[in-house]
């Protein structure tokens, strides 16, 4: 286990420094930062000084390999935009996105498990037919469009929900703004994750339903069946657990395309979060957050995954996660 | 045991009474008082201290925090703010009596100390240095009056004195806890004026969430007492995307947004719930034609062609839906410079004509580069383009991108046209010469945008003498004579200019507070 978790670290080292090094490839061709910080008028001279000063005139293996010695120390730069430490602005929008995307997997869990496990029982049954071609809709609408139907529908005409924003939230652990403590922050979190799930959703109905309906079909089930034994145990403790294990991987794979998604659907809803501040970073070439970003991404990827294959040996324990006896 | 019971329960009612009256009373009354007005903008203001950067966006914040010493009304006259009087004492210099009993948010009280010192911390900002390039001094005479004195005779005083927001400089001096002076001008980390502001204006700054969240709450203090205004709380929250902008607004999220998209102008017209407000703006957009990259741009034959190749004014009906006003010179209507016998020149016929004159009835290729999410529409009035000019067999190979890339390749003359819009600094017509016309010169900063590299010494002739000439009509002379120059030269391409665009709840009165600069007043917003 102890080897099997180093292992994962010096992999999660080298996943970071991959990204921040693709990361640093792109910063030198989309755009000048300077551009943006001053006014038309100043001159292109003056705007070498601010660069010079910035440091961006330096060789790209300089700026690359200062850019390390300080991440090392914590320091992944200062926000040209926000003009705080880049560290500082993303963990201030980072529970913005954890937030949403809690809820969003909440709303996975709850929605797919059920749907997947009836639609695999029942699959001829007229709701599961509906609820196959509902998430195919969901996942060929693109998410913000889906996004912004959803606030006309019930922010504009319906008036039940609030168009934007995170609403009121609260501040816990001092640095924490949660909206769940208060009935504003949970109304404004129902559309922004209703919109993230709807692209997930129908694979994992699908995933569940045909892994279902494939242990159904399974020797052990049918001596289950056999013995007697109740329908909902032998449907939930014996078919269920087994169709979890690639669900559980999937997720977690999943997981880092729910993070991509979040910079659409962030961006609709005017959410401040880590996906709103990526988009405009990239706008504005703001290096050190568009960086910071790709790092922190990357090892919240890392760490889930992690967790994920741990979790499956756990759960599994035919399965021997590699590196332990 | 029952009477005491029965005592207990009619006092608790009574108490619940009394406090449920407590609670309608106080509610109503707070509600009475306090008028909030939801904003949402494009994007918010980058910092609180109002000379770090030169923009439309600072500018508007400027108005809401800070007083100017003069401010443009609607019709373009000036209007006394700060200054309440002001006299020419020679060529050189001016004399603005100052206001008396005004005071700064801090307390201080508002003196000529403080507009000499916001005058030099000018000239420690890179983006209005330049600006104030012409002025030589500001001298304090007594308490409540300033010289400004210009370098030559200057017939712009009165339009830059817009530009000046006096800032409190007690409030500003000393050093802040990292050491720093408190004065510090500083574009790319943080200062002291970045987060704390002590201005004038009707609306202080209550809480400030860099990109997200602003608050603004009115200044008991405020001198302006007929100020009609009568905002107590402004939340300042940016949407960047137009149609959640649009949607925060028909859903009652917000009071006033700004601006609004083209393709969403009907629905605001025809919802009862909202107000659509417009004002021509003074922002032109154009095409340079750049004529060392490409000889054949040198013959004037080929630009009047392509002139009367594009189709402006159809540009404005379908692409722009009539939010914008076409343009056949640089002048807006009401600037000095603006020619009313200057039309707009599509003739497709023509234009054939003079590609044949010129002996290129066969046409040519040639590159082509717009932003794309930098003014209204650019990519869309780009892709117009190409296929006019396809009409006259000219090939364009059309490329856009962010404004974040664009002006990098625009500086490098990377396309043969390119397109650049602009706005004067000074509301004035001089200024649109100065950067896109006259001959680039790298010493002097003139012709810095000029990437068409057309250059006419008549051109330069007029522009500089059009800066010290102070009378009025001498000067609306040359400068019209530019304009019918650069007309007759087809030196550049016009397409419009971009109109501004305000939604608004139903009560709140948009209408008398908004202006040709975008700059909208909202300290003198009244509410319904």
């Amino acid at each position: 286990m102890l080897a099997f978790i180093i292992r994962r670290i010096i992999q999660s080292i080298l996943v970071m420094l991959v990204i921040s090094f693709v990361g640093f490839l792109i910063q030198h061709q989309i755009g000048d930062p300077v551009r943006d910080l001053v006014g038309e008028r100043v001159t292109p001279a003056e705007r070498e000084v601010i660069r010079d000063r910035l440091g961006l005139n330096d060789p790209f293996y300089e700026q690359y390999f200062r850019f390390v010695a300080k991440a090392v120390q914590g320091d992944l730069g200062l926000s040209f935009f926000y003009k705080k430490p880049a560290l500082d602005v993303i963990l201030s929008k980072a529970p913005a996105t954890i937030e949403l995307v809690i809820v969003t997997s909440f709303i996975l869990i709850f929605v797919s498990i059920p749907v997947g496990i009836y639609s695999a029982i029942y699959p001829k049954s007229w709701i599961s037919r509906i609820a196959i071609a509902g998430s195919t809709v969901g996942v060929a609408v693109p998410v913000f469009l889906t996004a912004i139907a959803f606030i006309y529908l019930f922010s504009v005409e319906l008036n039940w929900l609030p168009s934007y924003g995170r609403g009121e939230t609260v501040t816990v652990w001092g640095f924490w703004d949660t909206g769940f403590l208060t009935v504003d922050g949970l109304l404004h979190l129902i559309l922004p994750a209703i919109s993230l799930s709807s692209i997930m959703l129908p694979l994992f109905i699908r995933l569940i339903r045909a892994e279902m309906m494939e242990v159904l079909e399974t020797e052990y089930i049918k001596y289950a069946w056999a013995k007697g034994l109740d329908r909902r145990r032998v449907w939930f403790v014996h078919a269920f657990k087994n169709t979890l294990l690639p669900v559980i991987t999937v997720f977690g794979v999943q997981l880092g395309i729910m993070f991509a998604f979040t910079i659409l659907t962030e961006t609709v809803f005017q959410w401040q979060g880590m996906g709103f501040m990526f988009l405009e970073a990239v706008e504005r070439s703001d290096t050190s957050l568009l960086v910071a970003y790709l790092v922190f991404v990357g090892v919240i990827f890392v760490l889930v995954n992690t967790v994920v294959d741990v979790i499956y040996g756990v759960v599994n324990p035919m399965v021997r996660i590699t590196g332990a006896k | 045991m029952l009477i005491i019971n029965n005592q207990r329960r009619v006092s608790m009612r009574k108490l619940f009474t009394f406090f449920a009256a407590m609670f309608l009373v106080l509610g109503f009354t707070c509600m009475a008082q306090s008028t909030t007005l939801r904003v949402a903008l494009d994007a918010g203001p980058v910092s609180q201290d109002p000379q770090v950067q030169l923009s439309g966006g600072m500018l508007q914040f400027s108005h809401w925090v800070f007083d100017p010493l003069v401010r443009y009304r609607q019709d373009m006259s000036f209007e006394p703010r700060l200054a309440e009087k002001w006299e020419r004492i020679d060529d050189l210099t001016m004399r603005f009596h100052l206001r008396k009993g005004v005071k700064f948010h801090s307390g201080n009280p508002f003196t000529a100390a403080d507009v000499k010192f916001t005058f030099e911390r000018f000239y420690k900002s890179q983006d209005f240095k330049g600006l104030f390039e012409p002025f030589e001094s500001c001298t304090i005479v007594d308490d409540h009056t300033v010289d400004i004195k210009t370098k030559k005779p200057y017939a712009l005083l009165i339009n830059m004195a817009t530009y000046i927001f006096p800032m409190d400089h007690k409030f500003y001096s000393g050093t802040d806890e990292t050491g720093q002076p408190k004065d510090a001008v500083v574009k790319i980390g943080p200062s002291f004026a970045l987060k704390n502001e002590s201005g004038t204006g009707a609306f202080k700054v209550v809480e400030w969430e860099q990109g997200a969240r602003y608050v603004f709450e009115r200044f008991a203090d405020y001198w302006d007492k007929g100020c009609p205004g009568n905002v107590t709380e402004m939340v300042l929250t940016p949407i960047k995307e137009d149609a959640t902008r649009v949607a925060a607004l028909l859903s009652g999220d917000v009071g006033f947004i700004s601006p609004v998209p083209p393709q969403d102008f009907g629905r605001i017209e025809k919802d009862p719930r909202v107000n659509l407000f417009t004002f021509s703006g003074g922002r032109i957009i154009t095409l340079q034609l750049n004529q060392k990259r490409r000889p054949e741009f040198q013959d004037v034959r080929v630009r009047q062609a392509i002139v009367h190749a594009i189709n402006n004014e159809g540009i404005v009906d379908k692409i722009m839906k009539g939010t914008a006003t076409v343009a056949a010179q640089q002048s807006p209507a009401g600037y000095m410079g603006h020619k009313e016998s200057l039309k707009p020149r599509f003739d497709l016929e023509k234009a054939k004509a003079l590609m044949k004159e010129a002996g290129l009835e066969n046409g040519f290729e040639c590159t082509m580069i717009a932003p794309n999410n930098r003014y209204v529409n650019d990519e869309k009035i780009a892709e117009a383009v190409v296929p006019m000019l396809a009409r006259i067999n000219i090939k364009v190979n059309l490329k856009t991108m962010p404004k974040a890339q664009y002006w990098d390749e625009f500086d490098a003359q990377v396309a043969d046209i390119q397109m650049v819009g602009w706005h004067s600094d000074t509301e004035d017509s001089g200024n649109f010469s100065e950067f896109l016309m006259m001959c680039p010169n790298k010493e002097t900063g003139y012709g810095q945008y000029n990437s068409g590299n057309y250059c006419n010494p008549k051109i330069d002739e007029l522009t500089m003498a059009a800066q010290v000439e102070t009378d009025l009509e001498k000067r609306t002379a040359i400068l019209q004579e530019i304009e019918q120059i650069l007309y007759d030269d087809a030196a550049f391409v016009p397409f419009h200019w971009q109109n501004h665009s305000y939604g608004a709840r139903k009560g709140v009165e948009v209408g008398p507070v908004i202006n040709t600069m975008n700059f909208p007043y909202l300290g003198d917003l009244v509410v319904q």
